[in-house]
């Protein structure tokens, strides 16, 4: 790894880092702070949600799910969390490599005494440290908000935890898939887009997976692989599921290192 | 030992030609000339070398070394300046040069400085801020601060004023003179005429000559022009004329031959004035995209 791009990357990075840093945890503490609303009237809620389309509850992941139980309403929460992160990081996957092409700025770079082996790695390493930021951020606020707003309600703390630290894999299989997408094609006018659409897609199509009782669809999406309620009721990861994404990370990112060391960088015509 | 030498290299981007079989050697110490058009294929033999895409077929080395197998080690004796600028926007120049040096083992902190002082660069403005000139200001100290020992220039002038660059063409020279070698890529006649010392004319992506700029002009064409009164242009036809024409009372041609024959023609009748001179790459050029 190359420092100073490290470290170039990682300050270009910070201001995006911070600001989604702050909406995750401003969307933790404002759901967070409304449970003890939802809880106490519990029977009024459910009746309430018994009136609602099965499709519905469906879509928001809260069928079945108790939402006047400390875990099932972070299961609730949580689902929201999945999705900014999971943009967070796709962002930060697909413009990794095609910033630098749509901005011409790859000539500059790649022209510098560093191979490109290096540079990827120095720049994986700089969005990593970014989502970590995000996570511990995330960490924290998750345990202060349950801890807070939770009353003399009682949880368990393992299924919380395990739910916790599977947003690292999550946002890995994000950030890689992103990344080898974007070396695929051959240039990405906008990130954005491509981001949305990698992480709306993916939630869409678990819902769907659950709508239809699909299974096939099921094993496509991190969405389903680190389902919250899954990993708050059973207490453990769905580890063929989990399987499927570390599979999906590793090689996104093999295939990343092949295609950037063979790609051609387009230049200005 | 040759600085640059391609051997049959060849780059087609899909089915589009890129450029077709080069081959050629850039000497230690020469400013190479690299002379085209538009999309000849200049840019794509700078990119190739520098191995920021790779090639269909053929290979290149530079000082003795494959330029993709070594690539990183090679790059830090080389100075690349773009025909296009572009940087991290956000950036101050300053901290652009400065991340710029990092890549490099040796201080060049003061060599920055004193390029940027040449160049009238204002080192604390935003990128995003310039202009395109002064852009390319930032690519041209940015491209010399390591004091590299090849340079490749694509097109170095293009949008600076008359003053930078003649402060550029100044630079180049003192870089030149310390034994730095340049590939000077440029369709502007005029700067590799008055830069190099070797020329290479691409056109649709293959070499059509390569030759010392000298001999360029010398071998070729004179570039005659008689006043005389009642010239008919017609007595100027003769073996090795082209270009006859005629123009207020006075007679142009490119002459290649032996000039003991125009002068004996001319000698035979009453002229006003007469200039013989070299004609200027543009118009040798001229002649190799007719």
């Amino acid at each position: 790894m190359a420092t100073n791009i490290f470290r170039q990357e990682f300050n270009m990075r910070l201001r995006s880092v911070i600001t989604w840093s702050v909406a995750v945890v401003a969307l933790i503490w404002i759901y967070g702070s409304l449970f003890s609303s939802f809880a106490d009237q519990a029977e009024l809620l459910n009746e309430m949600m018994a009136n609602f389309p099965e499709q519905l509850l469906t879509a928001f992941g809260i069928k079945d799910v108790n939402l006047a139980t400390v875990l099932g309403y972070f299961g609730f929460l949580f689902l929201f969390v999945q999705i900014c992160l999971a943009i967070q990081a796709a962002n930060y996957g697909f413009s990794l490599v095609s910033v630098e092409e749509r901005e011409w700025t790859a000539d500059f770079l790649l022209s510098k005494p560093v191979g490109r082996t290096r540079i990827l790695t120095s720049k994986l390493f700089a969005a990593l440290c970014g989502l970590a930021i995000t996570d511990i951020v995330v960490w924290i606020s998750s345990v202060a908000v349950v801890t807070l707003f939770k009353g003399d309600r009682t949880y368990e703390i393992k299924p919380l935890l395990l739910l916790l630290v599977s947003i690292v894999p999550f946002q890995l299989f994000f950030l890689s898939v992103g990344l080898v997408i974007s070396l695929l094609v051959k240039r990405i006018r906008s990130v954005t887009p491509y981001a949305m659409a990698l992480g709306f897609g993916m939630y869409v199509l678990s819902v769907f997976g659950d709508l239809l009782g699909e299974s096939t669809l099921e094993k496509l999406t991190p969405f389903k692989h680190f389902e919250p309620n899954y990993i708050l009721q059973k207490g453990a990861w769905d580890l063929p599921l989990v399987l499927i994404s570390v599979a999906v990370i590793v090689i996104a990112v093999v295939g990343s290192y092949l295609l950037y060391t063979r790609r051609d960088i387009p230049a200005v015509v | 030992m040759s600085v640059i030498e391609v051997n049959h290299l060849t780059k087609y981007y899909g089915k589009a030609r890129g450029i077709i079989d080069l081959s050629f050697q850039v000497e230690e110490g020469e400013i190479f000339g690299f002379i085209g058009p538009n999309g000849a294929g200049k840019s794509t033999t700078i990119r190739l070398l520098l191995s920021l895409i790779h090639p269909t077929s053929g290979s290149a080395t530079i000082f003795g070394k494959d330029c993709i197998q070594y690539g990183p080690q090679l790059r830090r004796e080389i100075g690349y300046l773009p025909s296009e600028v572009f940087y991290y926007d956000r950036m101050k120049v300053i901290d652009l040069l400065t991340y710029s040096a990092s890549f490099y083992p040796q201080d060049s902190t003061l060599r920055m400085h004193e390029l940027a002082e040449v160049m009238e660069l204002e080192m604390n403005r935003r990128i995003e801020d310039l202009s395109y000139g002064n852009r390319k200001k930032v690519g041209i100290v940015q491209g010399l601060l390591h004091r590299p020992k090849l340079l490749f220039l694509d097109e170095p002038t293009a949008g600076l004023d008359p003053l930078m660059q003649r402060k550029t063409f100044q630079l180049i020279r003192e870089e030149n003179q310390r034994g730095v070698t340049v590939f000077f890529s440029s369709h502007i006649l005029g700067e590799v005429q008055r830069m190099c010392n070797r020329v290479a004319i691409i056109r649709e992506g293959r070499i059509v000559e390569i030759a010392d700029i000298r001999t360029l002009q010398q071998n070729n064409y004179k570039k005659v022009r008689v006043d005389a009164a009642n010239l008919d242009a017609a007595y100027f036809d003769m073996p090795g004329v082209t270009n006859l024409e005629q123009h207020d009372g006075a007679v142009r041609f490119f002459y290649k031959g032996d000039i003991n024959a125009v002068m004996h023609k001319i000698g035979q009748i009453a002229v006003s004035d007469v200039t013989i001179e070299e004609p200027t790459l543009e118009e040798i050029f001229m002649h190799y995209y007719e």
